[in-house]
């Protein structure tokens, strides 16, 4: 089915009743700053290509999300233990008819580590990043982040360039070194952004009546925390108070979404505390969201959009389960796979939801899908893989 | 403060403290992190770790604003590590960003061999080593049952089955299990410049000297067949 563009019209205009920020509240435009420096000479800007979709920001201004031709910045926490969140967003553009390139000339964006150990520096992360960009502009690909902390941390870099010649010279050098010239993408763009400016035409493929379904969303940190203005804030979700991400996707599919307490609250993940201190990402993960959710709202899933928040929500409830009296586990997918499931995606085969921790099969039985045979054709594959060393899943057998 | 500690403290000339403190207000990103502080404590309200830890984001941005150098010394000490990076504390009115001021902290802790790095960061080694050395960070083959216990039988799972299950998706660049996609050399190479250019190898010098002279030795012959100028 073809796509009819444009899809989103902006809500650049306060309604009657729905909050606005006003103009006191107006923050720098670094993507105005961005081309300025372009202009000047300072670097070459990566322009989002058309066609593309406008979606509304916190700072009441717009944002230009790239349709297609994309340049998948990859997640090293997502293609290492949920490889299907991965999947699912090329699955996605696949479906969509969309042309996208999913480089090997990527390194991760390193974050995880720095935000872990502080072992690098504001030098070293920003050269790492502007590395990531010139390979995404000698491809032809215009960058979409896939993990929420790459897209945060790149913002934070973004606005250090903008603000410190010193930085950009420094960061210019290295780059000579490599033969690359310093690049910086118009608009730093998140994949979530990506689905919530396509999430109608999303809603248009489903295959699924999701009418009973209730979900609840958990907004990833590092996505409308760190440098906030371009974040998506839409009048129509919420008001336009919190950061419509993932919401605004789930309830054009129309599954309802409740609201809990805690929404605000971090996931817990704390970056060091998950891989060497994790008694405190269990901690909070369960106390308070996991059980806070349960008690207000008792979703059928939970949905939220980035590496840190699935892993943690995920994985630390086996734990917690395991203490008497803790009730059954709620189910964590990335939008990104609640999507292809809608859609009518394998939930092994794309979805690889053998990855996940927490039961996701009564989630699967009240979407009206039938996990055992699907998880019995994929039993087939890895026969037939194990068979046939050297051979791999394609995409069409993925479907 | 202990005993221990307070005579830890003692011990240490209040220049050297000063010189730390001198080092976190020299960074590029201090004078955007730190604007004053109305001592509202939204910022509290909002942190994760000050629920489960003796720690207050509103006390670092307060002694880093009141330049208390004693405290600040004290915080690089310990408390710094309790942060879960979340900046949730960006809620701040002042648009204070007190993560960023321990980002920063840290950073002089590890590039000045304080012992809280080493501490905190035990353990840690073999995710620097995978990061700087793959250019992806905790890849498949780190998910062992020993590792994650409390992670359930799926990392057990995963790991009895790693092999066949990365073979089992279709993105051509995921089939790997030492790293989470294939890397090109070139790119890695790259990054291994970038390592050597800004001085993040001498960080991991003072923090690891053992994981320093893995990394050197792989990182080197790469940069060497590349043509890269090492000195």
């Amino acid at each position: 089915m073809p796509i009819n563009l444009p899809v989103i019209q902006p809500a650049t205009q306060a309604r009657k009743g729905v909050f606005a920020r006003g103009p006191e509240e107006a923050a720098e435009s670094l993507r105005d700053r961005t081309l300025e420096l372009g202009a000047k000479g300072e670097w070459i800007v990566h322009r989002v290509p058309e066609p593309c979709l406008e979606v509304p920001t916190r700072s009441s201004g717009i944002k230009r999300v790239p349709l297609g031709h994309t340049w998948h910045h990859k997640s090293c926490g997502q293609c290492g233990h949920i490889p299907g969140y991965s999947t699912s967003i090329f699955w996605l553009h696949r479906k969509l008819g969309l042309e996208y390139e999913d480089p090997r000339d990527q390194t991760s964006c390193t974050a995880w580590n720095y935000y872990a150990s502080a072992t690098a520096n504001q030098a070293a992360q920003a050269a790492v990043a502007l590395r990531n960009f010139a390979a995404a502009h000698e491809s032809g690909y215009y960058p979409l982040i896939h993990c929420a902390t790459s897209y945060g941390h790149y913002k934070e870099v973004r606005a250090e360039m903008v603000h410190h010649q010193a930085l950009r010279d420094q960061v210019r050098e290295i780059l000579k070194k490599m033969g690359k010239p310093l690049v910086m993408p118009e608009e730093i763009v998140h994949y979530s952004e990506w689905i919530y400016a396509v999430r109608h035409e999303i809603a248009k493929r489903k295959v699924l009546d999701l009418s009973g379904i209730t979900a609840t969303v958990h907004p990833a940190c590092h996505y409308y925390k760190l440098v906030q203005e371009d974040a998506i804030y839409d009048p129509d979700v919420y008001g336009g108070h919190r950061t419509a991400i993932v919401t605004g996707v789930a309830q054009a599919l129309g599954v309802t979404v409740g609201d809990y307490s805690t929404w605000f609250d971090c996931c817990g993940f704390g970056f060091r505390h998950i891989l060497v201190q994790r008694d405190f990402s269990r901690s909070f993960a369960v106390q308070r969201k996991i059980e806070a959710m349960r008690d207000e709202v008792n979703p059928d899933v939970t949905l939220t959009h980035d590496t840190g928040c699935v892993t943690t929500l995920d994985k630390s409830q086996f734990a917690a389960q395991a203490h008497t009296g803790v009730r059954a586990a709620i189910p964590v997918l990335s939008e990104a796979q609640f999507c292809a499931l809608a859609m009518g995606a394998h939930p092994y085969r794309v979805c690889q939801l053998h990855w996940h921790a927490a039961d996701y099969r009564p989630l699967l039985e009240k979407m009206g899908i039938d996990w055992r045979e699907r998880w019995r054709e994929f039993e087939d594959d890895v026969a037939r893989l194990k068979a046939n060393p050297g051979t791999y899943l394609t995409w069409d057998d993925a479907g | 403060m202990s005993a221990t500690a307070a005579a830890k403290a003692a011990a240490v000339p209040y220049s050297e403290k000063e010189r730390l403190f001198s080092a976190v207000k020299a960074d590029l990103r201090f004078e955007d992190y730190l604007y004053g502080c109305y001592e509202c404590g939204i910022c509290v309200a909002v942190c994760p770790s000050a629920r489960f830890y003796d720690f207050s984001p509103r006390r670092i941005a307060q002694a880093v604003a009141r330049e208390d150098v004693e405290l600040v010394w004290e915080q690089m000490n310990g408390e710094i590590w309790e942060c879960s990076q979340c900046f949730s504390c960006l809620k701040c009115p002042r648009k204070n960003n007190p993560g960023g001021i321990v980002t920063i902290m840290r950073e002089v802790a590890v590039r000045n061999g304080l012992h809280s790095a080493q501490q905190a960061l035990e353990g840690y080694s073999r995710i620097i080593y995978k990061i700087m050395s793959t250019g992806t960070q905790v890849s498949p083959d780190m998910i062992r049952p020993e590792a994650f216990p409390d992670w359930g039988p799926t990392a057990r799972e995963t790991a009895e089955n790693l092999e066949v299950w990365r073979r089992a998706m279709p993105p051509e660049t995921m089939h790997t299990t030492s790293t989470s996609w294939e890397v090109d050399d070139r790119t890695l190479t790259e990054l291994y410049l970038i390592w050597h250019l800004t001085g993040v190898l001498d960080m991991i010098k003072t923090l690891d000297e053992s994981l320093h002279m893995i990394l050197v030795d792989v990182m080197e012959e790469k940069l060497e067949e590349a043509g890269y100028p090492l000195s």
